[in-house]
């Protein structure tokens, strides 16, 4: 059974179908990258999976379980963490805090004990931040761990937006174009950094990206949008010589 | 000596502004919202205590703990019926501030009816001698008052630095949208903000009916407008901001009434306001705002 699957998934704006009759499955471990042109949809499609919007039609199961219409904390919770697109940390707080943040959902002393400091307090606050420091440490971020996010260099603040992300504790974890804006060496650090977590955290990835030597390089399977609409999936290989995905980024002959 | 005295009296006064002030920028931190029903939350923590120890004839304690039980559930309250839809729906930001000048005008009107709008005293909570410091005869209820504050202050640092609660608040407050994907429950965060705020209101009323023995619907105006100023001056959104700016007011307002005139101590207060508008519209510890264009 697939982990994460969508069917017949779609949204309309008005008069704007964003997206339409997406049948999209996430295996375990697996890492499949979400492509297409510019205002194809594909952040539309992170934004249903979060419930940031609610669909207008189709189903979305994590687990065989229907996850439509859950609170998008709720979802969170369940399992499915994500990175932004334009980063979106919390500028003014530390580092480290920005990780424990997301981690606090896993957290069960009740308010009362913080007040009052009590030992379950200790304990887990203590737990919390040596768990921050490991991933930190696996981003190589430990040094920075008490500056504000907002002071650290661009790649860096990418890096701890994918900690963050991670530190929910997902099942699946998507990627809103986490090569965004770097460099060719930068994104080679990136691909490194994400076959890395790939590797230690038992997790599948959704990721959208617009860098193609990028996504060849990481993804398993492709799915292409556009228009909202799927135009071809396959694997990398596949993609490539795919002429219905060519022209998508060519400019076809379609109008 | 008399100097010394002074500042005192200033320090319990602007405690008490610093206590409501906190109130004012946290959830201003947060949602983004002027609360002006917050000043009325301490008339009602008053008639809260009252009703407790006279009318119910129950001891000191148990008021305290039951004018902050009913301050709590009136803040919660007044967020989930009056302003969490509107804030749920993306209302403009004007609509929360008239609703809650609303609520305003529904609390005092409240109270007025059941109460009359007289004012009723406040009997004396703590009847301790005055304590003689270093040649100063200080009452019991000024040294009280600073001393709560303080600690409050304090443990309102490490809750919200240290604790899971506090990191969501302030997670809240850069970002709602980010927090709520990092798994973060942003309705009970702001509602557990609007709770705190009215609770520290709370203990900032019961302190001051005892120091201004006398209580009315309308109480909670006048005070809730200086605390205003005071997290105005401290910068609004700022939770030390609020500290700060509480006691800047407490002892500009008891040195303007010792030294200059008593009638003159409001108009100096709100001439501050005036200042810190035209000079640091952010404050003295709060962010620059920037909007984006």
């Amino acid at each position: 059974m697939a982990l994460l699957e969508t069917r017949d998934l779609g949204i309309t704006f008005g008069g704007l179908q964003a997206l339409q009759h997406l049948d999209l499955s996430l295996e375990p471990r697996e890492i499949v990258g979400l492509i297409g042109p510019n205002g194809a949809g594909k952040t539309t499609v992170f934004n249903l999976l979060t419930s940031v919007y609610p669909p207008t039609t189709g189903s979305i199961t994590l687990d065989g379980v229907s996850i439509v219409g859950k609170k998008t904390y709720q979802i969170t919770q369940l399992g499915i963490a994500r990175t932004f697109q334009n980063i979106r940390l919390f500028k003014d707080i530390s580092v480290i805090d920005n990780v424990k943040i997301a981690m606090n959902a896993q957290m069960r002393y009740p308010t009362l004990a913080g007040i009052l400091r009590l030992p379950s307090y200790r304990r887990e606050e203590q737990e919390v931040h040596s768990r921050a420091m490991e991933l930190l440490g696996i981003f190589s971020l430990e040094e920075f761990a008490q500056s504000k996010a907002k002071n650290l260099p661009y790649g860096k603040q990418r890096k701890l937006e994918m900690a963050r992300a991670l530190a929910a504790n997902p099942k699946v974890l998507l990627l809103d174009e986490p090569a965004a804006g770097m460099n060719p060496t930068e994104t080679q650090e990136l691909m490194e950094t994400i076959s890395l977590i790939h590797r230690t955290f038992d997790i599948a990835i959704l990721l959208i990206e617009h860098d193609m030597s990028f996504v060849m390089g990481i993804c398993q399977r492709l799915v292409v949008l556009d228009y909202g609409k799927v135009i071809a999936r396959g694997t990398p290989e596949e993609i490539q010589k795919n002429p219905a995905v060519i022209a998508a980024y060519l400019g076809g002959d379609e109008e | 000596m008399s100097f010394l005295l002074q500042v005192i009296n200033g320090l319990q006064v602007g405690s008490i502004y610093a206590l409501v002030a906190l109130g004012y920028n946290m959830v201003y931190g947060i949602v983004q919202l002027i609360n002006f029903a917050h000043g009325d939350i301490i008339m009602v923590g008053a008639y809260g205590a009252y009703v407790v120890l006279v009318l119910c004839g129950l001891p000191v304690w148990v008021a305290v703990l039951a004018s902050i039980a009913l301050c709590v559930i009136a803040g919660v309250g007044i967020e989930k019926v009056a302003y969490s839809r509107l804030r749920n729906h993306n209302a403009p930001r004007i609509s929360l501030l008239i609703t809650a000048i609303g609520v305003s005008i529904f609390l005092q009107n409240l109270f007025q009816l059941i109460f009359g709008s007289a004012g009723i005293p406040f009997p004396s909570m703590f009847q301790v001698a005055p304590i003689n410091l270093g040649g100063l005869n200080i009452s019991f209820v000024t040294i009280l008052t600073i001393v709560v504050t303080v600690l409050l202050m304090i443990a309102l640092q490490l809750l919200v630095g240290k604790t899971k609660i506090g990191k969501a608040m302030r997670a809240v407050s850069e970002d709602a949208d980010a927090a709520k994907l990092m798994g973060i429950n942003t309705n009970s965060t702001v509602a557990f903000t609007f709770g705190l705020g009215s609770g520290l209101a709370a203990v900032g009323s019961v302190l001051y009916s005892n120091a201004y023995p006398m209580i009315t619907p309308f109480m909670g105006s006048m005070l809730g407008l200086k605390a205003f100023v005071a997290a105005v001056l401290g910068g609004i959104g700022s939770i030390p901001g609020a500290m700060l700016g509480g006691f800047i007011m407490g002892i500009v307002e008891s040195l303007t009434k010792g030294y200059i005139s008593t009638q003159l101590a409001d108009a100096v207060v709100f001439g501050i306001l005036i200042v810190v508008l035209l000079v640091k519209p952010s404050g003295l510890l709060g962010r620059n705002a920037t909007e984006k264009v």
